[in-house]
């Protein structure tokens, strides 16, 4: 009875339909390559180094991690390099070497491996790492600071704190179709409208993210700062402005629909985004920030858990 | 089926093959030397055996092992006994293996005189007939099943076996819905078919027709309830005991044609798809080895290749040829050693491709945390174990390979040892 044939014996299914988490990873960075190009395009060479080196130091502690911990070495899936070049995309192009290390620790280390590595993130690893940084060293993430010896074509002052300052007024020249093309200051790769769109809508074709949480991000932001301008036109920007600028578009397709940091559920999906948007309008009209992105990212990360436990009954479940 | 990450569409509906022209055949395969059969029950060092090696058995005379248990297999061949031994299979099931070494020439056994509708017949006779007609389930006094099923679908995909004989044997399906109701007393039956077929079936005059949508998983038993019959069966009960019994066809065909001819059928309906993905429905007495097969339709088999009992999505995935064809035995599924897909030990990711897969609308992400750490009892509590149809999605489409679908199954298996052990213990 016993053959020399040896036959793999494993458990059903026999088929699968070949995805896999690499993939994912590598398409959300090719997703972020007309983005980043515009960036390099601006800001020159110190993009391309602070790119390079976010992207590398991140691969670093991810190794670091996994060889410390005694795990796999799971560099090659592409997470900890999607997570490098995210944090880059959001930090001017002058940002100080150093302050790249730091951000891609907090990054991997902070953000992700503490809580048990990929998977098992409550919040976005970037946005931790980010708003640490920017309660920490906040005059490295002035942009109008960090950016001041640039000479643009087009006026570098950083749209949200211009409308902050001095009112809807200040910022009549920023047309949607402007900073659609990228005409204005910013992160490395959160500028880029026409850009970030284009990959969301890449990624969204793909299902490597969630259209619901897309969706109904932009919504609330564009509800909520309607709102506002309807009820003090002088003083708020328009929709339009707030969806282009800062780091909405990048938080709509490459923050929030992080797979571990978001809901699954269709409803709690809706509720996770528009809430998202409804508080980022929020700490951009009323709170002490310029930009609220990021802070409404962690804030609807953290009700996530209790968010996706609205969910549809079970076959045959009983009361 | 492992397809091209860029030409991969965005959906993972999966979509059952119909076998919309009747293939011809089935084609036969013979047994080359000899033939097991499998009777279920352990072999104890103290079971007291009723048949010695070198006994004579006759083509459809009952094997009859135990002199104090009622199990018996029906020989398929003529022969004499070579072996009986215990043999085990997966999750805690155990077997007693009769081997029979062919003679030259073939004897039939006499067609059993007492063949009658009655119950008590049709489970003397018919209990591992092709198609293994699940009779057991009327024995109790109260069983309340007032549905009977027949399958003409199969619930998993590639394979064809049951479509096949509802649309050839429908006369032997008739007849054995008959001898079904006047036995069991049944009072409704229903024909489930595949909804694209249903207008081919104006002929049946047993039983109602319902129709079964052509997307995977809608052919699983609950799924056809809770559709067809718009009865959502609570998790923690099964079909049986909200009342509705499933007979695949072929089980149904198996008893109308012993009832038409005398003779109980041997002969055990197949679909063969081989490691090109050609289906083919084959037809081989019970008891025959699964190399007999391979080898009669030219398939080679190598190391690494994966030789699967039953579909792709929920089959079983066997380690001997030699395995014989069981009553239940409805698709043999050769896989080449390149398209073996494998599982990882990469964590969950939570990208909530299982929640949507899972046409149950169990929490997948969650429940398969508690798996994998073996919090059974709360998975089952918290996260819907039990409303998990078996129906193989959840590992189909996820992206980090974890096996969940082998959690699930493990999980259910250890909740029913550990209930049954609590019941034992109360006693």
């Amino acid at each position: 009875m016993h053959s020399e044939k040896m036959f793999i014996v494993s458990h059903a299914p026999f088929w699968h339909n070949g995805s896999n988490v690499a993939e994912r990873h590598y398409g959300m960075l090719i997703a972020a390559m007309p983005a980043v190009a515009l960036g390099i395009v601006h800001y020159g060479m110190p993009a391309v180094a602070v790119i390079a080196l976010s992207v590398s130091t991140a691969i670093f502690w991810e190794w670091l991690m996994n060889r410390l911990m005694k795990r796999t070495v799971t560099v090659a899936d592409g997470n900890a390099a999607l997570l490098g070049l995210l944090f880059a995309m959001l930090i001017p192009a002058t940002t100080p070497w150093w302050v790249v290390i730091v951000g891609t620790f907090l990054t991997i280390v902070i953000g992700l491996h503490i809580f048990g590595g990929i998977g098992s993130n409550p919040f976005h690893p970037v946005a931790v790492a980010m708003m640490m940084l920017i309660v920490s060293w906040e005059p490295f993430f002035d942009f109008d600071a960090a950016l001041v010896n640039y000479d643009f074509a087009f006026n570098a002052v950083f749209p949200l704190t211009l409308s902050k300052n001095f009112g809807s007024a200040a910022v009549a020249d920023f047309t949607s179709l402007n900073l659609l093309l990228g005409r204005q200051v910013g992160g490395i790769g959160s500028t880029f409208g026409f850009g970030l769109i284009g990959g969301g809508i890449y990624l969204i074709i793909k299902r490597y993210i969630r259209w619901e949480i897309c969706l109904s991000f932009l919504a609330g932001i564009f509800l909520t700062a309607l709102a506002f301008h309807l009820a003090a036109p002088a003083q708020y920007a328009g929709p339009m402005f707030h969806l282009l600028t800062g780091y909405t578009l990048i938080a709509a397709f490459f923050l929030l629909p992080e797979n571990a940091s978001s809901p699954i559920n269709p409803i709690p999906m809706l509720i996770y985004g528009a809430g998202a948007g409804i508080m980022t309008m929020l700490i951009r009209n009323i709170g002490m920030y310029h930009d609220g992105v990021l802070l409404a990212v962690l804030l609807m990360n953290l009700v996530n858990p209790l968010l996706d436990k609205i969910r549809p009954k079970a076959l045959g479940k009983v009361a | 089926m492992m397809n091209n990450a860029f030409s991969r569409p965005a959906t993972d509906t999966i979509y059952y093959e119909l076998l919309h022209r009747t293939p011809l055949g089935p084609q036969h395969v013979t047994s080359s030397g000899n033939a097991t059969f499998l009777i279920e029950g352990k072999l104890e060092r103290q079971s007291q055996i009723a048949l010695k090696v070198g006994d004579a058995v006759k083509t459809g005379q009952k094997i009859l092992p135990f002199a104090d248990h009622p199990a018996y297999a029906l020989s398929s061949v003529t022969g004499t006994v070579a072996a009986i031994r215990p043999l085990a299979g997966d999750f805690g099931k155990n077997y007693t293996a009769i081997d029979v070494t062919l003679a030259d020439t073939e004897e039939l056994a006499e067609a059993p005189a007492d063949l009658a509708p009655t119950l008590t017949s049709l489970l003397e006779w018919l209990g591992n007939a092709p198609g293994k007609p699940p009779l057991d389930l009327f024995q109790a006094a109260d069983h309340g099943i007032h549905t009977l099923v027949v399958a003409g679908v199969d619930a998993d995909l590639l394979v064809g076996t049951n479509q096949y004989i509802i649309k050839t044997e429908m006369h032997a399906v008739n007849r054995g819905i008959d001898i079904l109701k006047e036995a069991t007393g049944v009072p409704n039956v229903a024909i489930a078919v595949p909804r694209d077929l249903v207008q081919g079936f104006g002929h049946t005059g047993a039983g109602e027709l319902k129709a079964v949508a052509p997307e995977y998983p809608a052919a699983i038993p609950k799924l056809i309830v809770y559709e067809a019959f718009g009865q959502e069966i609570p998790a923690d009960k099964t079909c049986e005991e909200m009342g509705y019994v499933f007979f695949s066809a072929e089980a149904v065909a198996s008893i109308g044609k012993a009832f038409e001819s005398g003779h109980i059928p041997i002969e055990k309906t197949m679909t063969l798809v081989d490691k090109n993905g050609r289906k083919t429905i084959i037809s081989a007495r019970i008891g025959t080895p699964i190399a007999d097969v391979l080898a009669a339709h030219q398939i080679e088999t190598g190391s690494m290749d994966r030789l699967i009992i039953g579909g792709p999505m929920t089959g079983l995935a066997i380690f001997d040829e030699q395995t014989p064809i069981k009553p239940d035995t409805d698709a043999i599924l050769v896989q080449d050693a390149g398209d073996v897909s494998l599982v990882s030990d990469y964590p969950c990711i939570n990208c909530g491709e299982c929640v949507r897969a899972c046409p149950t609308r169990v929490p997948v992400n969650m429940l398969v945390r508690f798996l994998e750490a073996g919090q059974y009892e709360d998975g089952a509590e918290l996260y819907d174990l039990f409303s998990c149809v078996d129906c193989g999605l959840c590992s189909f489409v996820c992206v980090a390979r974890i096996p969940i679908f082998q959690y699930i199954r493990l999980a259910k298996y250890e909740l029913s040892r550990m209930t049954a052990a609590e019941a034992s213990d109360a006693q």
